[in-house]
């Protein structure tokens, strides 16, 4: 599954255990990205955290 | 029995905790909902849409978001892992320190304050240096060492001049030089599961600023305090983070009510993410008595 980074354009691939809602790290520019669809594969920018987050 | 079971799963981002929380519950054929916490609403007249679960797993990344769905969820009668009263507690770092005290378990002396002029005076009761916590926050945010009283005012003005009405609220713990390490206990109901170092050598030490972690077999001491502590914020599926300190042992430093363990997990070997699946289904299992 090949799509591209929101940033930055760089090729991604995502790997078969990929999950909907899943962070990923753009290898090139290095901004995090949400996958918001396996089919087709596409990316969004992942939310910036927030005051509040955490564990 | 379990497969009759309905669980939602409230998430804000899928970490790689919820994705082996998901797979456990896959492996046992439970029926279950992801829930992504940015497209839920709540209307207190129709509770219909959220009772046919039989039990909530909040895991929302944003502790105001999950505090609100389980408060909802709650007064529905719909249980929730960690409950509100828990989540309430454990997201506030002067409601967590009134709690302990009231248990008797062991923390670092604090003091809280609502002035920069009591602040001050606080700080400097306890001795330099001292560390100022955001009330709300994790992954060691916004934790300020202050090592004199030029710090001291400074931070403390930045604070009441610059954040929100909150950062006002000013929590002041003694510091502590914990060898570059501090503990980690995994609680599932009233078990201590696994227990690891997390190391770095940052006097902030958290795997979520890039810490590592060690294999900690558990003792009856630390398995003592941990539960204690957990007990005393009501009980669930915590984190409970620790400090060795040299002449008082183990004390408290904070609990964590939607605690991550992918370092944990790994490190450690065991399986958390199940045994946190066996739980849950024990809480679900629990409510559908209760409702029968």
């Amino acid at each position: 599954m090949n799509t591209n980074c929101q940033e930055c354009d760089a090729g991604i691939t995502l790997e078969s255990s990929t999950e909907v809602n899943e962070i990923l790290v753009c290898p090139d520019c290095g901004v995090e990205l949400e996958v918001t669809s396996l089919n087709p594969p596409a990316l969004e920018l992942a939310p910036m955290e927030e005051e509040d987050w955490g564990e | 029995m379990q497969n009759s079971l309905r669980i939602g799963v409230l998430y804000s981002r899928l970490r790689v905790e919820e994705k082996w929380i998901f797979a456990a519950l896959d492996e046992r054929g439970v029926t279950y909902d992801r829930i992504d916490d940015r497209n839920i609403q709540f209307d207190v007249d129709q509770p219909e849409t959220w009772q046919g679960y039989d039990a909530v797993l909040v895991r929302s990344i944003s502790y105001s978001r999950g505090l609100y769905a389980a408060r909802m969820l709650n007064n529905w009668g719909i249980p929730t892992i960690n409950a509100a009263s828990v989540a309430e507690i454990c997201g506030d770092k002067v409601a967590t320190y009134a709690a302990l005290a009231k248990a008797g378990v062991p923390q670092l002396r604090t003091k809280v304050a609502f002035t920069v002029e009591s602040a001050l005076e606080a700080i400097e009761e306890l001795g330099y240096p001292v560390v100022l916590k955001p009330v709300v926050g994790s992954w060691g945010r916004l934790l300020a060492k202050v090592n004199d009283r030029d710090a001291a005012e400074a931070i403390l003005e930045h604070k009441a001049t610059l954040g929100s009405v909150q950062h006002s609220i000013f929590y002041i713990q003694e510091y502590l030089e914990k060898q570059g390490r501090d503990i980690r206990v995994m609680i599932i109901g009233d078990q201590a599961v696994a227990a690891i170092y997390r190391n770095s050598p940052h006097w902030i030490t958290n795997t979520a600023r890039g810490g590592s972690g060690e294999v900690l077999p558990l003792t009856p001491e630390l398995e003592q305090i941990s539960h204690a502590a957990a007990e005393a914020v009501g009980g669930g599926l915590l984190g409970v983070d620790l400090f060795e300190h040299p002449e008082r042992g183990y004390v408290l430093n904070e609990i964590n009510h939607t605690t991550e363990f992918n370092n944990a997990q790994p490190i450690t070997g065991v399986n958390i993410a199940d045994l946190a699946v066996d739980y849950i289904l024990e809480v679900a299992k629990q409510s559908t008595l209760e409702a029968a």
